[in-house]
């Protein structure tokens, strides 16, 4: 027999320790994007590990026969389980209640697998080499690993492949150096065909699971977005993806920001509120409230927040959103799990053509549409849109319109009042700072004359109060009304300003 | 039909369509029917003998104004007696369902047409045209210059039409992009005498194009023009863009199923100025229903409800002492109907052999040449992949490059963008009516089907995968066709005159196969019936 090729296998401690420690972070990570908390996560995660390593440690005494075969099919198994962990725990976040017990499972099991593995080599080895240079070669170079595992992680790993990829390249890096044992150790496994064969399997498996991942996110996707991805999904209708950032959760369709959890309050408490106390203004406090978009709950759980309030409908176009509003678990709780409420009613249909058929007498309809850059949501703009609506409104019903930006695009902005008032509304416009977004605008209207409000509602806000409901409606001069066309649906102004605008901003 | 599919396909497209869809033979053709609409019937009449046909008492029925022919003229004169207070009126229809090349069809998803599928929004002084309008609840009102406002949900939506060229969808219709300057600038020159016309009035004030023709001008710098051919008009002025001369080629096969060179100038120059109020002004708001225009005929219908008799083939038109006799074949036999009067809302070359004065020439019959149309309604269980970048789908898409017309979408108006949808596609044959109908008449349902989906194929690689059924109609003698020198030609005005008690109405007597002339020949001929 000749002698094993050691430095060989010492290249092979090096890329089983980093993988292990990547794997490490890759839950880690996911733990504190996904449920928050991160010092726990970690601390969870980074405890459950090492003690598992200790309880593969503590087996491996069991372990006998073959060793070079049972240390290939070791390395193999953590390839398999680590290189799966992310897409798995990606998949179930939306779906799975118990995910934080997935989370620690997935933890333990590569914590124990590796904590398997060391031992076993150092046995290898042991005939090779002299015991206290074993010792002191195949620790230091674990250790190393673990340094470049912590350095390579959030520097080039997260960066340029996202979690996902992460999970799966380094799996396939795992199985590969398996596969390459085989040759190594060769002579000491006898029969090397039936492992080369599982080690074909399990690369086999992470390549299709890489190819698949791209349909979860693409390549791209993951340089488009400042922050990770934790869910993505392209219904018929759109693509919905969902990033976590430090300072909390972001909702993009196709791309375009519609909240950040930061400071989405003032976005929903300035399109909710002011409707609201318009309609008690004008006579009682609102009972029945239509809600037209809004798939996120967001504005539901303000509306909700009113006791007055018996009815909502809320219609939106995509049954994937309301459901991710419904049992997304960071997306329930920021709702207040508004669209589980009994009050609460949803349609899941075009708004216009639903609105058409519909019944009405509602006391307010809060309208918040993804911005109108295609003529298909340019229609939900348009004169006739708001004369539907107008006549589903009982006589002192209010109407709260999200209606883009007055700073960035002014035109459009002034477009859709216009519009509003156009088809028979006396309108108020106003605007809010969101962060995330900018200036903000917003069109309240009714169909009689009116006053736009000066008092906040009596329920808990973060934001608005009497002062802040009366700064809204004054416009300076940076955002005055200009003089442009209404938005009609065989002339829609509004997408050819609204193109042009954003196009100077990008 | 001894083609092959294959042959047909390259005859209907050119043999590079038909190379490619041999290469890679699909999978079996989507289900689906073919309709002739008329065909079996009407050949069953040109076969038989117009003899002594005998029709019981008892299949006898009295009534003041019998109308022949169900199409949107027939249907046209009928509500206008029936809007005058004639309600003792018949109409008698060929085929199985009312409306002519108006027909609509039905699926679980939308409505849509089956042949002609818009108006035009009328100027003030189309008063048939409004009040129908007005009658529909489709007005909204006046603008600053007092023209007629059709309602916001009846005027086509954004995006109105795309036009598909080398791989990529454009909006509008005529190819902007590669224009070059000296295109760009026929192009300029080419609306300028356009907007020439739309501003030219005659002594009496009135314009030289306008809908209905029967309100344009007949001065003599406005009938030369029917003397020669639209791409004639074009060379005089040195307008010789092909992008440009494509948008006129389009124009005419669109609305009349010939080519600019086969066409009157008076008839191409009609199609862009009658449809603009103001030079400089944009075309008048195009009006449209899922269903097309079967949305007016299903008005009309509602309106006259079981007066309309279907299945009835008239066979004999003539005069009895002061009455019209009207012989039908109907599928329980044969019945005949008395009348005071008669309007006969056919084509010509259905006239010429049922009605008596001119079968025995007592005046020459006049026909107009008719062109053959294939539609198809192409019913898809999700909408097509749209390549960033391109113009999304409109309710008009042009295929630049194509004989066809491209495609409508009859879900537009509704406003769904997603699910399935059908779409409705147009093939006109541009060439001799005549021996078009000897190629064609024999072709089946899955001959057409396959040159649709060749057809849009190009600009939809997934279009075989998402459509679900493909039915056909076929139009053998689809429309008539204003080739030169037929609008203004003698015998044309002498075919509208009555005959004593039958008087004339059909959009063959403008040449133009257009809703607001058959509209306008079926109103007139009530309003001669009116003053008797």
């Amino acid at each position: 027999m000749r002698p094993l090729p050691a430095t060989l296998l010492y290249v092979n401690v090096v890329v089983v320790a980093t993988c292990g420690l990547v794997y490490e972070l890759l839950a880690a990570t996911m733990g504190s994007y996904l449920l928050g908390d991160s010092v726990l996560q970690f601390s969870l995660v980074i405890g459950l590990y090492l003690s598992a390593m200790g309880v593969g440690a503590w087996v491996s005494r069991h372990v006998g026969g073959n060793l070079a075969r049972r240390f290939i099919d070791v390395e193999l198994a953590v390839a398999l389980v680590g290189g799966l962990s992310a897409p798995i725990l990606f998949l179930a976040f939306a779906e799975v209640q118990r995910f934080q017990v997935i989370l620690l499972g997935f933890v333990f099991a590569i914590g124990a697998l590796v904590g398997l593995e060391l031992p076993l080599l150092m046995r290898i080895l042991q005939n090779e080499v002299a015991f206290k240079d074993l010792v002191s070669r195949v620790l230091s170079l674990d250790y190393a690993g673990a340094l470049l595992a912590s350095i390579l992680f959030p520097l080039v790993f997260v960066p340029e492949l996202g979690l996902l990829r992460t999970s799966l390249v380094i799996g396939l890096g795992n199985a590969l150096v398996g596969l390459w044992g085989t040759w190594l150790l060769a002579d000491q496994i006898g029969r090397v065909t039936s492992l080369r064969i599982r080690a074909g399997a399990v690369i086999a498996i992470l390549g299709v699971g890489l190819l698949f991942s791209t349909r979860l996110t693409t390549w791209s996707e993951n340089r488009l977005y400042a922050d990770e991805i934790v869910y993505a999904k392209t219904s018929p209708y759109q693509r919905i993806v969902v990033t976590r950032s430090p300072s909390g959760f972001q909702l993009f369709l196709n791309g375009n920001l519609q909240f950040a959890s930061a400071d989405e309050y003032r976005y929903h408490e300035a399109l909710v509120h002011p409707a609201m106390v318009a309609a008690t203004a004008a006579g009682h406090a609102p009972r029945r409230v239509l809600i037209l978009g809004g798939g996120d709950g967001l504005a539901a759980r303000e509306v909700l927040a009113h006791p007055s309030v018996e009815a909502v409908t809320l219609v939106d176009l995509d049954p994937a959103m309301t459901a991710l509003a419904r049992r997304f678990p960071p997306l329930a709780a920021l709702n207040r799990q508004a669209l589980s409420d009994p009050r609460l009613t949803v349609v899941n249909d075009d708004a216009m053509v639903w609105l058409r058929t519909s019944p009405g007498n509602w006391n307010v309809a809060i309208v918040d549409f993804p911005d109108p850059n295609g003529f298909g949501l340019g229609k939900l703009y348009t004169r006739n849109f708001y004369q539907l609506l107008a006549a589903r409104l009982t006589p002192e019903g209010a109407i709260a319109v999200q209606a883009t930006s007055p700073l960035f695009a002014r035109k459009s902005f002034w477009c859709i009042v216009r519009t509003i008032r156009a088809s028979g509304f006396t309108v108020a416009p106003y605007h809010v700072a969101v962060p995330s977004f900018g200036v903000w605008g917003f069109v309240l209207a009714r169909r009689a004359a009116f006053s736009p409000p000066t008092t906040a509602p009596n329920v808990a806000l973060r934001f608005l109060d009497g002062e802040a409901m009366a700064a809204m409606f004054r416009f300076p001069a940076d955002m005055a009304e200009v003089d442009v066309e209404i938005n009609q649906l065989d002339d829609q102004m509004l997408v050819r300003y609204y193109e042009s605008e954003w196009r100077r901003w990008q | 039909m001894t083609l092959s599919r294959r042959d047909f396909v390259a005859m209907l497209l050119g043999a590079p369509m038909a190379m490619a869809c041999g290469r890679q033979r699909p999978a079996p053709l989507p289900d689906g029917e073919l309709l002739t609409p008329g065909k079996a019937g009407g050949h069953r009449l040109r076969d038989a003998t117009v003899g002594d046909v005998r029709v019981p008492d008892d299949r006898w029925l009295t009534t003041d104004v019998v109308v022949i022919g169900g199409g949107v003229a027939g249907l046209s004169a009928a509500w206008w007696l029936d809007r005058a207070g004639v309600r003792d009126l018949r109409v008698l229809e060929l085929d199985r369902v009312p409306g002519g090349t108006a027909q609509a069809g039905a699926s679980e998803v939308t409505p849509y047409p089956w042949g002609a599928h818009y108006v035009v929004t009328p100027l003030r002084h189309h008063r048939a045209m409004l009040a129908l309008l007005e009658e529909m609840g489709a007005l909204a009102g006046a603008d600053e210059h007092g023209e007629p406002v059709v309602a916001e949900d009846l005027r086509v939506r954004e995006l109105e039409e795309r036009v598909f060229y080398l791989g990529r969808w454009y909006e509008g219709q005529y190819l902007q992009a590669g224009a070059t300057a000296a295109d760009r600038d026929q192009l300029a020159r080419f609306r300028a005498e356009i907007d020439r016309w739309v501003g030219w009035r005659d002594g009496a004030g009135r314009r030289a194009f306008t809908l209905p023709a029967s309100a344009a001008s007949v001065d003599a710098a406005v009938t030369a023009l029917d003397r020669i051919s639209f791409a004639a008009w074009l060379g005089e002025r040195g307008l010789d863009s092909s992008r440009l001369r494509w948008l006129c080629d389009y124009a005419c096969r669109d609305d009349f199923g010939l080519l600019a060179a086969d066409t009157s100038a008076w008839a191409g120059l009609a199609y862009f100025a009658s449809r603009v109020a103001r030079p400089g002004a944009e075309h008048q708001s195009v009006i449209t229903w899922p269903d097309g225009n079967g949305a007016i005929v299903a008005h009309f219908t509602g309106r006259l409800g079981d007066r309309v008799l279907v299945d009835h083939a008239v066979a004999d038109v003539r005069i009895a002492d002061t009455l019209v006799e009207v012989i039908a074949h109907t599928p329980d036999g044969v019945r005949g109907v008395r009348a005071r009067r008669a309007i006969v809302a056919v084509p010509g070359f259905i006239a010429r052999r049922v009605v008596a004065p001119l079968r025995t020439g007592a005046r020459p019959a006049h026909t107009v040449d008719r062109g053959a149309w294939a539609v198809a309604n192409l019913h898809l269980d999700r909408r097509l992949r749209t390549r960033v970048g391109d113009a999304p789908l409109a309710w008009d898409n042009v295929l630049h490059d194509s004989p066809s017309l491209g495609y409508v979408v009859a879900t537009h108006q509704r406003g769904r963008e997603h699910g399935p949808t059908v779409l409705t596609w147009y093939y006109p044959f541009t060439g001799d009516g005549a021996a078009a109908r000897k190629d064609l008449d024999g072709a089946t349902r899955e001959d057409w089907a396959e040159v649709a989906l060749a057809d849009l194929s190009r600009a939809h690689p997934d279009f075989r995968d998402r459509c679900r059924r493909v039915d056909v109609a076929y139009w053998g003698h689809g429309m008539p066709r204003p080739r030169v020198g037929a609008v203004f030609d003698p015998a044309l005005a002498a075919a509208r005159a009555p005959l004593g008690p039958i008087h004339m109405a059909s959009s063959e007597l403008s040449a133009v196969a257009l809703f607001e002339e058959a509209l306008d020949h079926g109103v007139r001929a009530a309003d001669e019936v009116l003053a008797t």
